[in-house]
């Protein structure tokens, strides 16, 4: 099974971008990493899934997502922001962004490791720890070993 | 305490998983056990039938139909979004720990304490509100979603008016009510800019007057749409709101009213709610929300509302011009019969018409259009009062919307009555329409006369007979409060539950 996530999927330096342009920046990692095929198509299906409920979630996390048929392997990017964006969160703007690409017919156990992964991101110490994370390779490697399906 | 809960979102990969942990990891901080099946795309493990069987309470945070439901009758059940389980996990913990408490409050005296024996759940579940119900609580229920969402509107757009009266009052003296309503009525919408341009005055309290009034009945261009709307949305949940929207402006189009919008608020809610269960191919679930579901629905109720509604609706309100026109003006009970009913449009119009034949508040004309007044303040007042004499008998909602309605009811505005009727028409209509006929023949009787148009208590000092006239308002006001009493009181002793539950889920 492909990795969830590897260093190449990590921008820990993003500054000066908007919401729309913190997705499409995650999505353009994707895109070089061959694991979606089309940016602008998958990006239209994010917009649809954020305009259902915003994806902002407690503790400065957002989480934008959606099943596509643009993607080819479930995978998440990651985007740590040097300034907090508004994601809809009641408690205020994320400094971390988790964009999930999960495939139109995602096979269960990807989306079970999705589904960890959401469940440890309500943990105050694992959103720390990707915080303090120094670099790209630091939280990939945080991911693959915390997010496993329970 | 014992709870199971129940997480679902539209993309069943995030929220739903979040949602879970945190209800579980807030239960466990409060000392609670919470057992989470998570309906997402993942696919879901059932709960245990014994961890059902021994949970106190239940807790959705689904925003989708939680499936298998039949599950957990009997149990006491928190309806919240998945959405207030993420964000503040620890808030409906406490909440659901609290109704549990209250169904163990409600349940007969020497009842064992709950999850000491199944035998003791199954007591508690006669007195819990019952979560499978009948077809007519069902109904209620979504009735009075859509009148928690109008009841601001009522107020906010009540009060203004109430406010422009006072202010149109010092500002024109006691004719204010009637130099207000001769300002506003006048304006359509573009002649609003106009106005701003050449009419308005910052330091002119007539100006002041005129606009404030005329804000408030912009917010009461909302009521019917809102009503209609907020019951598709209890039906559909958010699918329902756009049709809903737009089949209860269309009713106040087609002249249907308050009853017009509830119809179009079920017709939009359960068009929208089988429309979003079609089974669809999996490029088109995507717009289904955005585009679909809002498009099909829409033109349905509208084509509902124009041609099937719009048409008799006119014919009846045609029907009923014309008998007025054709009364003597002396049977000022039908006419008060008409004023506390729904329809009262037709006969303020009709009143209000034959002012222009008055030079003298104590003519013909004058008396109708102060039955008419007086019969269409009795509503809202009635309601104000039965909320004070038996307040057990209304929601928390209503009895808010009591405490403005006595504004209401002093200023004329029929409107303030309205979310009673609407939330339970079979009972409530009847009851106004007995207090509006006792209301306009007491005043018809005492030959009082009015030739303002609007204005209600803010215009007794130019009433022709103003202490006899306020007696026939207290008259009526009193007759009708009691029958709500009477009426509310058959059939169903239980509404109040059903009205918190139906609020509960609307929070």
């Amino acid at each position: 099974m492909t990795a969830l996530i590897t260093a190449d999927l990590v921008d820990v330096g993003i500054a000066g971008l908007d919401r729309d342009g913190v997705t499409r920046r995650l999505i353009d990692l994707l895109v070089a990493a061959g694991r979606v095929t089309d940016a602008d198509g998958f990006q239209a299906d994010v917009r649809a899934r954020e305009a259902q409920m915003a994806t902002g979630m407690p503790g400065g996390i957002g989480l934008p997502h959606a099943r596509s048929d643009y993607v080819t392997v479930p995978s998440l990017a990651v985007g740590k922001l040097a300034q907090g964006v508004d994601w809809g969160a009641p408690d205020g703007p994320a400094t971390l962004v988790f964009l999930i690409a999960a495939p139109a017919s995602g096979d269960a156990d990807h989306l079970k490791i999705l589904a960890a992964l959401a469940r440890r991101l309500v943990h105050p110490e694992f959103r720390q720890s990707l915080l303090d994370a120094p670099d790209a390779a630091g939280v990939a490697e945080i991911i693959t070993r915390e997010v496993v399906p329970a | 305490m014992k709870f199971v809960a129940v997480s679902s979102c539209p993309t069943g990969i995030a929220h739903t998983y979040m949602a879970a942990e945190a209800l579980e990891q807030a239960g466990k901080a409060a000392g609670h056990e919470v057992h989470v099946e998570t309906q997402g795309a993942a696919g879901s493990v059932r709960l245990e039938p014994d961890l059902i069987t021994q949970a106190d309470g239940v807790i959705y945070a689904a925003d989708l139909d939680v499936q298998g439901k039949e599950r957990f009758a009997g149990k006491p059940v928190l309806d919240v979004g998945v959405k207030k389980a993420v964000h503040d996990a620890p808030g409906v913990i406490a909440q659901a720990v609290a109704m549990v408490e209250a169904a163990r409050a409600g349940a007969p005296a020497g009842a064992a304490p709950a999850g000491a024996a199944p035998a003791a759940a199954a007591t508690r579940v006669a007195a819990a509100p019952p979560r499978k119900v009948g077809v007519g609580t069902q109904i209620r229920k979504y009735l009075m979603t859509g009148v928690s969402y109008m009841i601001p509107f009522v107020s906010a757009g009540g009060i203004l008016i109430a406010i422009g009266f006072l202010l149109a009052t010092l500002a024109w003296d006691t004719n204010g009510a009637i130099e207000v309503t001769k300002v506003v009525n006048g304006f359509d919408g573009g002649a609003l800019v106009t106005w701003i341009g050449d009419g308005f005055s910052v330091t002119s309290l007539q100006s002041w007057a005129v606009l404030i009034f005329w804000i408030g009945k912009w917010s009461f261009s909302f009521l019917v749409p809102a009503l209609s709307a907020y019951i598709a949305y209890g039906i559909a949940d958010r699918p329902g709101i756009v049709p809903g929207f737009v089949g209860g402006y269309a009713a106040g189009l087609v002249g249907a009213g308050f009853l017009g919008g509830i119809v179009t608020g079920f017709l939009a809610g359960f068009l929208a709610l089988w429309i979003s269960r079609w089974k669809v191919p999996k490029g088109v679930r995507g717009v289904m929300p955005v585009v679909v579901i809002p498009v099909i629905s829409v033109l349905v109720v509208g084509l509902v509302t124009a041609l099937i509604i719009g048409p008799p609706m006119k014919a009846v309100n045609d029907g009923l011009t014309s008998w007025l026109n054709g009364l003597s003006g002396s049977n000022a009970v039908l006419l008060g019969v008409i004023l506390g009913g729904p329809l009262n449009k037709v006969a303020y119009v009709f009143a209000t018409a034959g002012l222009a034949n008055a030079t003298l508040s104590s003519d013909a004309p004058a008396k109708i259009m102060a039955a008419v007044m007086a019969a269409g303040m009795v509503p809202p007042l009635a309601a104000a009062l039965a909320t004070v004499v038996r307040p057990r008998l209304f929601t928390e909602g209503e009895r808010e919307a009591g405490k403005s309605a006595w504004l209401l009811g002093l200023s004329f505005i029929s409107e303030g009555a309205i979310p009673f009727a609407a939330a339970d028409p079979l009972r409530l209509i009847p009851s106004f329409m007995a207090g509006g006929a006792v209301t306009g023949a007491l005043s018809m009787a005492f030959g009082a006369g009015v030739l303002a148009p609007h204005g209600g208590f803010w215009v007794t000092p130019l009433v022709y007979q103003p202490f006899l006239f306020l007696l026939a308002i207290l008259a009526g006001m009193v007759v009708s409060a009691a029958l709500m009493i009477v009426f509310k009181g058959i059939g169903h002793g239980s509404d109040a539950e059903v009205a918190d539950e139906a609020e509960l889920v609307t929070v």
